[in-house]
């Protein structure tokens, strides 16, 4: 009998042209790569430089996400010059080499890790690698993608392959039910907190139990997009129907008697009964509130009902300094209710939640009602689909009702690259996955929490719980 | 690439746990389509004062650590965004080696891929290493690659482990790209049976 494999090793196994040593490095076969403007010029000059060409060119798609504007009317010119140099040059390396290109102006724009998906340029079973962290997200559709730096996606560009270190694999069982006004991002904020920003280091993660498999696909990239935060080199859900209905009707999946052969082979794509893990966590899911982070690390969360914690209290002198840098950072007392925190923005954006029922759930919470006076409220859709969609069921009308305004697509205020900056003081409570030191702008302070809890904290002007305000309704 | 072999200088503690790539290399130098400049980057919000001048504060800034070719540092290290700027940036600013006891994946790659050498030590170890070069009386150290040490000024020795593969590529400054294509015609053979059993990946 075969020894049980996860489905971690079969995702590996099944792409491994060789092992390269005894240590776990393999020549590993890649099927996808999505590039953006920022991380790949560098990556094509060094092809330029050693007259190499790309591999297989269809391949790779390209996106302009990171530097564009997102106002309201869009326009092909960006407003700076090295933003401007960033998109002519992936135009021209798309020409040049025969990649695919969605430009700012393309009606498939919008964020890499929502676009992909949405265009079915991913499937199960593909493993994925992309210059960009969250590349992690496809594993929702069992799918493997990880994050790679610039002189990989040139080495992945000229020779389909990556010199690949084998992962050791963490399996996170979440059982029971959700409750009422808790999102997938509250399962994957709780597990960041538990086990620390570097918890998962050296390991893909598979996501398992009924929590995971009720929950939509949209809902599952949520958790896999942001496992990166927790330090995991991937992330892998077994697809199931959800998936393969999810799919099916996408523009580039197989179809007619190949759509066929391809879930058959796809129903094989889940970890074998007795498969053993490095390490096993458990969630229960009734435990789980709605999050916020307080800090400038996504562990530095808690629930919304908590307090900010006490650098005193930490007995490691390191920890406590970086503790106290934090809260000095964030502007935050030790024993403050998060609850009640005031903010200046509200952001809904990123590739983590402004998918179209990330969208929809704000509708629901902001619904005839206003943005508290002062604030600032944005929404960014994940893609310009996502934006048309949202368009057509009506939910950008609720939205501007509201007081929110309704922008184009990218990554927007979630890097802050283009021109949607925060100020210095400015204080965001944000549906985005990074909570790090001038993330969204220099000296502004970003507070991570779940679409639904920024809506509620954009309507209360403060970090509320979005349970009370729909108990008031 | 530049071999790394034996490589002697100042190392410079810098212990906060999870310093992400945002604070190694801010946005507003991720802007160009080549690699230069990065050095000015490096560290940007903590390096500069808000005139420009140079933070006395900060530790690459402190006359015992100037120039130095090591950096001591602190659990999940390089954490965040995937972008290379920030080993570009530190390479440009002469850093050669960072001695920690995690490193964020995808940074750790990046590293490698760029010749700066990542040397992972356990908790204990790092700890004594920063007490150490926190002193300048103490802060000059060598590492030896090829004998897998970090030499100490009092004539100690730390040893380190690293995978084979990955202290050739750096002894000898391999280029990655080239030594995958002399394996070509096994890519194709793979491809070509690898698309015959999943037609929709064609
Ligand atoms: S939305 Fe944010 S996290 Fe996602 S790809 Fe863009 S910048 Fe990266």
């Amino acid at each position: 009998m075969n020894t049980p494999r996860t489905l971690y090793d079969k995702h590996i196994d099944s792409h491994t042209l060789c092992p390269l040593d005894d240590d776990g490095h393999v020549l590993l076969y890649i099927d996808r790569q999505v590039l953006n403007e920022y991380t790949s010029p560098q990556a094509f000059s060094g092809l330029r430089e050693a007259g190499r060409t790309v591999w297989r060119p269809e391949t790779a798609l390209a996106v302009v996400d990171h530097v564009n504007p997102t106002a309201p009317q869009r326009i092909a010119a960006m407003p700076d010059e090295g933003g401007a140099r960033q998109v002519s040059y992936l135009a021209e390396n798309c020409r040049d080499f025969g990649i695919e290109l969605f430009d700012v102006l393309d009606k498939r724009q919008g964020i890499e890790h929502v676009v992909a998906p949405e265009q079915g340029f991913i499937l199960p079973g593909m493993v994925v690698a992309a210059g960009d962290s969250h590349t992690t997200t496809y594993g929702a559709l069992g799918a493997f993608g990880f994050g790679i730096g610039t002189s990989e996606i040139e080495h992945l560009l000229a020779s389909q392959t990556l010199v690949y270190k084998r992962l050791k694999t963490m399996r996170v069982t979440v059982e029971g039910r959700l409750g009422l006004g808790v999102a997938s991002k509250d399962i994957i904020m709780a597990l960041i907190e538990k086990i620390g920003a570097s918890g998962a280091t050296g390991y893909a993660i598979e996501f398992a139990g009924s929590t995971i498999d009720a929950l939509s696909v949209e809902a599952r990239m949520t958790i896999c997009n942001m496992a990166v935060e927790a330090g995991a080199r991937g992330a892998f859900m077994a697809p199931d129907d959800k998936v393969f209905a999810y799919v099916k009707d996408k523009l580039r999946a197989p179809k007619g008697e190949q759509w066929e052969q391809a879930v058959a082979k796809w129903r094989e794509l889940k970890s074998d009964e007795g498969a053993v893990f490095d390490c096993e966590v458990a969630i229960v899911a009734t435990a789980i509130q709605p999050m916020v982070t307080w800090g400038t690390s996504p562990d530095q969360a808690a629930p919304i009902g908590a307090r900010v914690p006490d650098p005193a209290g930490e007995a490691d002198p390191i920890r406590r300094r970086d503790l106290q840098r934090a809260l000095d950072y964030m502007g935050l007392e030790p024993g403050q209710r998060l609850d009640g925190i005031a903010i200046s923005h509200a952001f809904i954006g990123s590739c983590t939640n402004a998918r179209i029922e990330d969208l929809r759930q704000v509708a629901e919470v902001v619904r005839d009602r206003r943005v508290a006076a002062g604030v600032r409220a944005m929404i960014v859709p994940g893609s310009t689909a996502v934006r048309a969609q949202a368009e057509s069921e009506g939910l950008a009308e609720i939205f501007l009702a509201a007081g929110f305004e309704w922008r184009q697509s990218g990554c927007s205020m979630c890097l802050a690259m283009n021109d949607d900056v925060l100020d210095v003081g400015d204080r965001c409570a944000s549906s985005t996955n990074r909570n790090f030191e001038g993330r969204q702008g220099a000296g502004a302070r970003t507070h991570l929490m779940s679409p639904a809890m920024v809506a509620a904290a954009a309507l209360a002007g403060r970090l509320t719980d979005v349970r009370s305000l729909s108990l008031e309704a | 690439m530049e071999p790394f072999l034996t490589v002697s200088g100042k190392a410079a503690p810098f212990l906060a746990a999870n310093v992400d790539t945002d604070v190694i290399m801010p946005k507003q130098f991720l802007k160009g389509i080549d690699r230069s400049g990065l050095d000015r980057g490096l560290f940007f919000a903590l390096r500069f004062l808000e005139s420009g001048a140079p933070n006395p504060e900060f530790i690459l800034n402190r006359s015992a650590w100037q120039g130095a070719k090591f950096l001591v540092v602190g659990p999940n290290f390089g954490c965040g965004s995937s972008r290379e700027h920030a080993v570009w940036g530190l390479k440009q600013l002469g850093i050669r080696a960072l001695i920690g006891t995690r490193f964020a994946g995808i940074f750790y790659d990046n590293c490698q891929r760029n010749g700066v050498l990542t040397i992972q030590l356990e908790e204990d170890e790092l700890r004594e290493l920063g007490r150490l070069v926190g002193q300048p009386e103490s802060n000059r150290i060598s590492v030896d690659l090829p004998a897998q040490q970090i030499r100490l000024q009092d004539g100690r020795a730390i040893g380190f482990r690293i995978d084979a593969l990955r202290k050739e590529a750096l002894v000898q400054g391999l280029d990655a790209i080239g030594s995958t294509l002399r394996r070509a015609e096994q890519i194709r053979a793979f491809e070509r049976r690898h698309l015959q059993e999943n037609p929709w990946l064609a």
